[in-house]
């Protein structure tokens, strides 16, 4: 059975409240948030209606034909339904955050209207079709992602966003050239496990050129070695748009991205046997090392954490360069691991800020004991991120281990090991001071959020529930509806096994 | 009566264009917008129709006027009479217009209809005049010396770009004795009165097109226009110069159209492209900014017909789809530009300054207008999900097929030059502001019109199917 319908259900319903929202007067709290919250449950319920659909075997497909030879063209198949519960979810607890957050700042209604624009743009991204379709999100979702950037107003956020755009509209510009390109080479058909390009007879050079041109593309909002250096500055942004960046959208984009080229246009075996697998393999090493080692010296929390995010994404990229099942599995599972984990420490990083005022890693020093929730948070996060077991960032890891014992990679084994090593060291002795260091006389800026709570009650359960995800996707992860067991799955059918 | 029809297209602006210089000043607006409303409505209808040729008053081509409606001619009327509908609803709203604006207004766009429909080089020449007269009027509306010397320096400019084409007629006229299109096309020979002819006809149109380096009168004359005047100029009345550079070289001196030739065209359109794009880049006044903008937008244009006419030389290529991409384009540009200047007039109107210094806290309060210019520069710069995204495509597509890498490079940097540049405007409106500031009031059903023209441009590319596939 073939629907047509949901998919344009799931985009419209964070687009319509998104475009509605841009009108209700700034004084409407109640009213926005009822609309925000309405949508953000009722995404969630449609996007889980689609994967139990998906999984009793449903296809879901809506085409929309532009010019000769151009579809915009929607699918919803089990890696689109990866990103999709990840975002709808993420969205849920983001919005409820940033209510709490935004509580009393200008500009609310500009705010929320592009965070729901900037969603349906991530939904779409993940139910793209067809490259051509996945060209217009992305670059959909660089145009809704900037005025969130810049919310603030102030000189270091406009610069933030002049360089962010830099980044994205050049490197958008080169994605859609070589989208051109393979358009004139073979036509634009749909994403296809196994991909379309391997019997075309398109020369070799052309397969190189094109996949370059399209990985720089992606590899600016994946934050993939040279061209990451935008996201460590637009930390500058609010706490939820970090969020947005880091977890939910943005860099996921561009790491889902990848996954489509590699597995759907390219074909992993394809894409191996002439050989553009190793450079992306060896572009993500060095990222990860990379990020990894830069996190060590940054002495703004916000900014170490960037930086982690730089080395963390590039894990999806390392899985699925390692061109077997078991690489993919953990490529896969790390989009959404990296990003429940990398919620939490955000949210968590935005409370201290908040709350206390605090920015910097040195002011952490006892925070433990005036925020023992958050910090909770927090510390059960960069655990993950760290990869201890049980928890969802030690299954990635698990995983991308074993995929490149498989490929017989030893070196890319050292990578993992080095780059877990580095995220002791950022991580470990900042949990240490944070829970065991002296609380200093006097926070930067004090405030009292709430009186029951450490801090207010939306800026604390977020992160709270997020945390608890890390937990459970690693408890569970050999259950059916966990990650682990949905992108086994998967990987079943992409590998053809 | 579809020729009645069509006349009417013609005859209808005209007549109450002159109409309006009798009808007592508190009518004028009335009677004007109407007659527009109306001279919209026939071009929509137009657009409809199947592809002809008439031939009026029953005389047959080498004596007689033909008129032809085929789907470029369709197309851009089409484009005219909606751009022309809102911008005649604006103007309707905007009560500081002079009562002379409207006579010109439907001057010009009864000369336009009569120029899309022409097939004869001679009529084209005459109704291409015609429109100069009435645009290089419309700039001389603003008071001021500033406008009376741009609309001098247009008018200068404008007159020899005329000359120039005249000479071309008669040299044609004289080496193959007929002036229809189609005859004229048939003929054609690489000779040296035809080249001449040629080059001159070209050359005549860059300038009225404002092709670099033949562009510096636009800045001053669409800046210092009033609103409505700016959007009409810049959306319209350069497309009908261009829409001859198209039929001249796609169709009357087809065989001279060579690719070396296109490589001309490729040149001067590269220049004009970060020319505009950087003086742009360097403005301080809004008008100017989005009349600069113009020019580089110009260039996008005459480096597509550029690329079209190397995929006309080199027959090898597809020729599947080759002016519906011009025409396309300069859809584009036309609702883009418009809704752009459209929106700028009325935050302009709105701070009482044309500074970008002074502007933010009025487009602060125009949100509206910020999201008509937003969209329009996001169509203009070929990002999605506009028209000028499908637009780019086949752009860069074209290239690419005719391997003219330099042409794709210089597409797509010109595209980042126009965010660039419409980036400066729009992080205006996201700066924190300090202090209110007083801003005059005008009504935000202007607002609304630039942004229906852009929201035009951004769902136009929905119905881009029946476009490709229909003409």
């Amino acid at each position: 059975m073939s629907s047509s319908f949901w998919p344009l259900a799931v985009l419209m319903s964070s687009a319509l409240p998104g475009l509605v929202i841009f009108f209700i007067p700034e004084t409407r709290r109640t009213l926005r948030s009822l609309l925000n919250i309405g949508a953000a449950l009722v995404k969630l319920q449609l996007v889980v209606l689609l994967l139990l659909g998906l999984y009793a075997g449903e296809t879901y497909h809506w085409q929309w034909s532009l010019m000769p030879g151009l579809t915009l063209a929607l699918k919803v198949d089990a890696l689109a339904g990866l990103f999709l519960i990840l975002s709808a979810v993420l969205w849920l607890l983001t919005t409820l955050y940033a209510i709490g957050y935004l509580e009393h700042s200008p500009h609310r209604s500009r705010f929320f209207g592009f965070f729901s624009l900037c969603v349906s743009a991530t939904a779409g991204v993940a139910m793209s079709a067809n490259l051509f379709t996945f060209v217009i999100f992305y670059e959909l979702l660089t145009l809704a992602t900037w005025p969130l950037v810049v919310h603030r107003g102030t000189p270091q956020s406009l610069a933030a966003g002049r360089v962010y755009l830099r980044y994205t509209l050049i490197s958008g510009s080169v994605l859609l050239l070589g989208a051109v390109i393979l358009h004139g080479l073979v036509g634009t058909p749909d994403f296809v496990p196994g991909g379309y390009l391997a019997d075309q007879g398109v020369a070799t050079v052309w397969l190189w050129v094109v996949f370059v041109l399209l990985l720089i593309g992606l590899g600016v909002k994946a934050a993939l070695l040279p061209l990451h250096g935008w996201l460590p500055k637009a930390m500058v942004a609010p706490a939820p748009v970090s969020a947005l960046l880091h977890a939910v959208a943005v860099v996921k984009a561009g790491a889902f991205g990848i996954v489509r080229l590699v597995f759907e246009v390219y074909g992993i075996e394809f894409a191996s046997e002439i050989g553009v697998t190793d450079l992306l393999l060896v572009l993500a090493a060095a990222t990860i090392v990379y990020g990894s080692w830069r996190a060590l010296f940054e002495t703004d929390l916000k900014r170490r954490l960037a930086f982690s995010t730089v080395s963390q994404v590039s894990y999806v990229a390392l899985g699925v360069a390692l061109a077997g099942p078991f690489g993919a599995i953990g490529g896969l599972i790390h989009i959404v691991h990296q990003g429940v984990m990398k919620i939490t420490l955000f949210l968590s990083a935005g409370n201290y800020a908040e709350t206390l005022g605090i920015h910097k890693v040195s002011e952490m020093s006892g925070v433990g004991q005036r925020m023992p929730w958050t910090t909770a948070a927090f510390t059960l996060g960069a655990l993950g991120m760290i990869g201890f077991p049980p928890l969802a960032g030690f299954v990635s890891k698990w995983y991308l281990g074993l995929g490149a014992w498989e490929a017989g990679a030893n070196w890319v084994l050292a990578v993992l090991l080095v780059s877990g090593l580095l995220n002791a060291a950022y991580f470990l002795p900042l949990l240490y001071r944070a829970w065991f260091g002296p609380p200093p006389p006097a926070w930067p800026q004090p405030k009292t959020l709430s009186r029951v709570f450490e801090t207010h009650g939306l800026l604390l359960f977020p992160p709270l529930i997020t945390a608890m995800l890390v937990v459970l996707l690693g408890l569970f992860a050999g259950l059916n509806i966990a990650t682990l067991g949905w992108v086994q799955w998967l990987i079943h059918r992409e590998f053809g096994l | 009566m579809t020729e009645w029809g069509l006349a009417l297209l013609v005859v209808w602006p005209l007549l109450w264009g002159a109409l309006t210089m009798v009808v007592p000043a508190r009518q004028v607006t009335v009677a004007g917008g109407l007659a527009a409303l109306v001279t919209a409505g026939l071009g929509v209808w137009a657009v409809t129709l199947s592809p002809q040729f008439l031939v009026l008053g029953n005389w047959s081509t080498p004596l007689g006027l033909g008129w032809r409606l085929d789907g470029m001619a369709q197309s851009l009327i089409g484009v005219t009479a909606v751009v022309g509908g809102l911008v005649s609803v604006y103007a309707w709203l905007d009560k500081g217009l002079p009562p002379t604006f409207w006579g010109l207004w439907l001057g010009a766009w009864g000369a336009m209809n009569a120029l899309f429909l022409t097939a004869d080089v001679f009529h084209f020449y005459v109704t291409l005049e015609l429109l100069s007269v009435a645009s290089v009027a419309m700039v001389a509306l603003t008071p001021g010396a500033g406008a009376t010397r741009a609309a001098f320096r247009y008018l200068l400019v404008s007159l020899t770009g005329s000359m120039l084409f005249l000479l071309g007629v008669a040299l044609l006229y004289g080496r193959y004795g007929v002036l229809d299109m189609t005859l004229l096309a048939a003929q054609m020979t690489p000779d040296w009165p035809s080249m001449l002819a040629f080059a001159l006809m070209t050359v005549g149109l860059l300038a009225k097109t404002a092709v670099f380096p033949l562009h510096g009168w636009l800045p001053q004359a669409h800046a210092k226009a009033l609103t409505a005047v700016s959007a009409i100029l810049s959306a319209l009345v350069i497309k009908a110069a261009f829409y001859g550079l198209m039929r001249l070289w796609l169709e009357v001196f087809g065989p001279l159209a060579t690719v070396s030739a296109s490589w001309v065209l490729g040149l001067l359109a590269s220049a004009a492209i970060f020319w505009g794009g950087y003086q742009a880049l360097k403005t301080a006044r809004l008008k100017r900014l989005v009349a600069w903008s113009t020019v580089a937008q110009v260039g996008m244009l005459v480096l597509a017909l550029a690329l079209v006419v190397q995929a006309k030389a080199i027959s090898s290529v597809p020729s599947v789809h080759l002016w519906q991409g011009l025409v396309w384009l300069i859809a584009v540009h036309a609702l883009a530009k418009a809704a752009w200047f459209l929106a700028a007039g009325t935050v302009q109107k709105r701070a009482d300054s044309d500074y970008l210094a002074q502007i933010g806290f009025a487009l602060h309060r125009s949100p509206i207008s910020v999201v008509a210019m937003a969209l329009a520069v996001i169509s203009l710069a070929g990002l999605p999900f506009t028209m000028g995204f499908l637009g780019k495509w086949w752009l860069l597509s074209l290239a690419w097929e005719l391997q003219a890498w330099a042409w794709l490079l210089v597409s797509l940097l010109g595209s980042l030059l126009t965010m660039a540049y419409g980036w400066r405007l729009l992080n205006l409106s996201l700066v924190n502001r300090g202090l209110p500031q007083a801003l005059k009031p005008v009504s935000v059903a202007r607002d609304w019109v630039a942004l229906c023209l852009a929201l035009l441009g951004v769902m136009g590319g929905f119905g881009g199917h029946w476009f490709w596939e229909g003409v």
